[in-house]
């Protein structure tokens, strides 16, 4: 009985598995066609699959697909593909099925979506792989020492400027340029001018994770900028702690930074101290130090992720420095001036970012800084005693002066998404000024409260077609007057990598604390941006053609009298080219600047072009990363047409200023180099840096100075025909690494 | 007679779930064959949707994720023009449908390395940092949950190759982990059939590489 049973349970066992063997060998049938985008373009790569199959296929170059499947009846296809929404679509199989049209949609993603580039250089964005300028890049600009400002140089549309700080940008004044930390303005963003010496920035390029340089065109949200913003945003937490140290000849440094465990607190204190005596001793100056620049730098950082992923974070810096240089005067052969300050700035920033749900974002933003310069001249003897004369043109060369610059600032921006990725940004600033200066024993006083609120829109009609539309209004209580300034800008991508855009706008800003201390009658000082640019960038390439109009009005005149009287205009064309593919290890950018500028403000007599204004600016910039030895070399070179230079003088019937003479500089030439030997020393990565401006030691004249009576000119050069630096940079991580693996475990 | 039909409705169920299992592990044993002789990135695209295919329909099998992203890695290293930072995104996703299956698996660990790995190559020099940290932490814990998978050691060896010497890196100390994981593959039984196995020639290879 048990025997047959098991028998005829051997034949079911067969039969049954004969059944399913030829099920699973199957009726089988064939699938084809093709998917396509919403232009009817094949898609590669993108998967298609019988839900709850095994059966499907991945589309070839051309968008085709094939495959055989064993499912029968009702089923779903499933299309995807990255950058397109998922489709589920309803099939019956019954025999081949050939021919299917399957088109998906694109979906609107905000890192392949067209972007506004007109007049704006996005740099250091990690989310975007065709970033301009990183962090790196301005360690490694050759020639540019470390400063922010020293590396946006070398893109178009900024000047070589040498005997004054600040970046001047198509045709406008260093003033016209604004720098902007998360969000708020910043007072004093370069250390207090010496004359004739161009002063280096307040903050280092480590402290930021983004660069924006806009020259031109810029969003909504920055005002009181004519021509320029450099908008920085600060890093967040960083990756681990890290203790660092920094030995050179001239400066001393160390910090700590501390990660908590919960990587979601971080703080941070780092002191500086600044001595060119040694150095001095070593590089011969052109003028003589009476007193050697010193600096003492502190900062400290504190920032946490809130609950909700939000970000706050705070940063203060606080600087003290000293100098004195004593040259010879111009209207002696034996007097010479001597030339002090002394200056402290305390800078702090707290921002917060936040998401608060349903779309919408908060970025809110406070800063308050406050500098105070001393500032003196005397007019001294061949043995530096001081000297007096009775006539006042040689008396007015004796003066000192005290300056307070107070700014705190308020701003809260809310961002709502919209659909797709459309966003709308809308907000509001409050400024408090307080300036108290005090020259020569007479003293004014400023405060301003001014305001402003804006709003903007991005608008993506589709992933290549985005326009931004913004305005905003501004109320100065000092000069007692409003301002409504349009933005807009469009964006179309036409082709792979490739886009055009246009920007317009209106920009305002006030009248310089100089010209208000003399009168607060006077106006906002306006500009128009009108700029067209092609961009084709990618991870390796960057190619940019800009053509820009701008249109100043209102500028201030000071001579014959106060007002805004003032106008000009400036146009140009900019190219930039950067490769970091083309020769293996080698990474270069060339930027050229064609600019034809002219203004009629302050005491100029008419209109001229501005002697900050060069016709024709390039740059070359070099970087070789050499791996077998762990050195990177990086060369820069700055050419620049001669710059015009003017004497202008009162005529004493007429009081109006005339031409009595004007030139033009010699070519601006300016070879900078670097290297950069990575290691380790005593457990820490290590980075001995060295490097040298105009290394060729060209002559560079920046302008001219001319005495009393006229006759007599002396160029304006560089203290020193050239910079040299060295120094090691020692970092030691704290590994976290064993903390994260026990998180995992 | 009755008993005879409930052993058949049982051997019937039996054999049934035995077809099916059947069917995956054919499928399975088709794909890693293909997988083998992939050469191309478009090869690998292919199988990792293969295997993607086969995961979705079981919905209770990791291995069909983890060869999908494995798969989905070896493209962003062969595919010289690709979006690693793409490619690296997919395979993460791909990782935590796996992860969601089988938590904590040692090779699960050993994939999120080399995904860090992808994002470090897009820029190295700005991402060694973050990354780097990433994908020493995956091998860390890859290490810690099953100190005897000789991949853990492969790839520890690979990337000491790729470190330079003064940073801790350098052929020596990548010959150790490689003749450390050539030893560990001589003796390494996979779970199952299925289970991963691959490395052993390439551990050969990279160590007489480290060894010149």
């Amino acid at each position: 009985m048990f025997v047959e049973q098991l028998a005829q349970m051997k034949n079911i066992l067969v039969f049954l598995v004969m059944i399913f063997s030829f099920n699973l060998a199957g009726a089988q049938v064939k699938i084809s066609g093709n998917v396509r985008d919403a232009k009817g373009r094949g898609v590669a790569g993108a998967s298609i699959a019988i839900k709850n199959s095994y059966d499907g296929a991945t589309t070839d170059s051309l968008g085709q697909f094939s495959f055989r499947t064993t499912e029968m009846g009702e089923q779903v296809l499933e299309v995807s593909s990255v950058g397109f929404h998922t489709i589920a679509q309803k099939i019956t199989i019954a025999t081949d099925l050939g021919g299917l049209r399957i088109t998906v949609k694109e979906k609107l993603d905000e890192l392949k979506a067209v972007m506004v580039t007109a007049g704006t250089f996005e740099a250091g964005d990690r989310k975007r792989a065709t970033t301009v300028l990183s962090t790196l890049d301005v360690l490694t600009t050759g020639g540019a020492n470390a400063d922010i400002t020293a590396a946006v140089r070398t893109l178009p549309g900024a000047q070589q400027i040498g005997d004054q700080e600040g970046l001047f940008v198509r045709g406008g004044a260093g003033y016209e340029t604004k720098q902007y930390i998360d969000g708020t303005v910043v007072n004093n963003p370069y250390y207090t001018s010496v004359p004739d010496v161009a002063q280096r920035g307040r903050f280092g390029p480590a402290l930021f994770k983004g660069t924006v340089f806009s020259t031109g065109g810029y969003s909504a949200l920055y005002g009181q900028a004519l021509s320029s913003a450099l908008i920085l945003e600060s890093i967040d937490l960083p990756d681990q702690s890290t203790a660092n140290a920094s030995i050179t000849p001239i400066f001393v440094g160390a910090g700590y930074q501390k990660l908590e465990k919960n990587k979601k607190v971080s703080w941070g204190a780092n002191y500086g101290y600044t001595n060119l005596t040694a150095y001095f001793e070593v590089v011969k100056q052109k003028i003589d130090y009476f007193k050697v620049p010193q600096f003492h730098t502190a900062d400290f950082n504190y920032r946490f992720k809130t609950k909700n992923g939000g970000m706050v974070k705070y940063y203060t810096t606080f600087s003290s420095n000293k100098l004195g240089i004593r040259r010879p005067d111009i209207d002696s052969s034996f007097l010479k001036d001597a030339f002090a300050l002394q200056s402290t700035n305390w800078y702090n920033n707290l921002s917060w970012k936040e998401s608060l749900g349903n779309g919408w974002r908060l970025n809110a933003g406070a800063s308050y800084s406050t500098n105070l310069d001393n500032i003196s001249n005397e007019l001294q003897d061949k043995l530096n005693q001081p000297k007096t004369y009775d006539q006042q043109w040689l008396k007015d060369k004796n003066f000192s002066g005290r300056t307070r610059q107070d700014l705190s600032q308020l701003k809260t921006v809310f961002e709502k998404k919209l659909r797709g990725i459309s966003s709308l940004r809308f907000g509001g600033e409050y400024w408090y000024a307080y300036t108290h200066s005090n020259f020569n024993n007479k003293s004014k006083e400023l405060t301003d409260h001014f305001t402003a609120t804006f709003a903007e829109t991005d608008i993506y009609l589709t992933n290549n077609l985005a326009a931004k539309i913004g305005v905003r209004g501004e109320y100065s209580s000092v000069i007692d007057k409003f301002n409504v300034a349009p933005r807009l800008s469009l964006a179309y991508k036409t082709g792979k990598d490739a886009q055009a855009s246009v920007a317009y706008g209106t920009f305002y800003q006030k009248p310089e604390n100089l010209q208000l201390v003399q009168t607060t009658a006077l106006g906002y000082t306006r500009a128009t941006h009108y700029i067209a640019n092609y961009q084709k960038a990618n991870k390796y390439y960057t190619f940019r053609l800009e053509g820009f109009y701008k249109k100043y009005h209102d500028l201030v005149k000071t001579s014959p009298v106060y007002n805004n009287d003032g106008e000009g205009y400036a146009k140009g064309v900019e190219l930039f080219w950067r490769d970091k593919k083309t020769i293996k290890g080698l990474d270069y950018w060339i930027s050229y600047s064609y600019l034809d500028t002219k203004r009629d403000y302050l005491n100029y007599p008419g209109k001229l072009q501005p002697n900050f204004a060069a016709d024709h600016t390039t740059s070359l910039v070099l970087k070789r990363w050499v791996s077998k030895i762990s050195t990177g070399f990086n060369f820069t070179y700055s050419y620049a047409t001669g710059r015009p230079y003017y004497n202008l003088r009162l005529d004493n019937t007429s009081m109006k200023y005339r031409i009595a003479d004007q030139g033009e500089t010699i070519d601006y030439h300016n070879l900078g180099f670097s290297f950069n030997y990575v290691t380790r020393i005593a457990g820490s990565y290590a980075v001995l840096v060295g490097s040298a401006t105009n290394v060729l030691g060209s002559k560079q004249v920046f302008g001219y100075n001319y005495s009393h009576d006229g006759k007599a000119k002396e160029p304006i050069t560089p203290p020193a025909n050239r910079f040299l630096f060295i120094g090691l940079f020692l970092s030691w991580g704290v590994d976290r690494t064993q903390d994260a693996i026990n998180n995992n475990l | 007679m009755k008993q005879i039909l409930v052993m058949t409705i049982l051997l019937c169920v039996s054999v049934m779930s035995y077809a099916q299992n059947d069917k995956y592990q054919k499928a399975m044993e088709k794909t890693i064959a293909a997988f083998d002789t992939c050469k191309t990135a478009e090869d690998y695209q292919q199988v990792s949707a293969a295997f993607e295919r086969i995961g979705d329909a079981e919905k209770t099998q990791w291995l069909p994720y983890y060869y999908a992203a494995l798969a989905m890695e070896f493209k962003g290293f062969t595919d010289q023009k690709g979006d690693k930072d793409e490619i690296a995104n997919r395979a993460e996703a791909l990782i935590a449908k796996a992860e969601a299956i089988e938590p904590k698996n040692s090779e699960l660990f050993l994939l999120k390395n080399m995904s860090a790995t992808l994002h470090m190559l897009v820029d190295p020099m700005n991402r060694w940092q973050q990354y780097g940290a990433v994908a020493r932490q995956a091998l860390g814990t890859a290490k810690a949950i099953d100190a005897q998978n000789p991949r853990v050691y492969l790839m520890e060896g690979e990337s000491l190759m790729n470190t330079p010497a003064q940073f801790g890196g350098g052929k020596d100390k990548a010959r150790q982990s490689l003749e450390k994981s050539v030893e560990l593959f001589k003796a390494f039984k996979p779970v199952t059939p299925l289970h991963p196995v691959w490395g052993q020639k390439r551990a050969e290879r990279m160590l007489a590489a480290a060894s010149k």
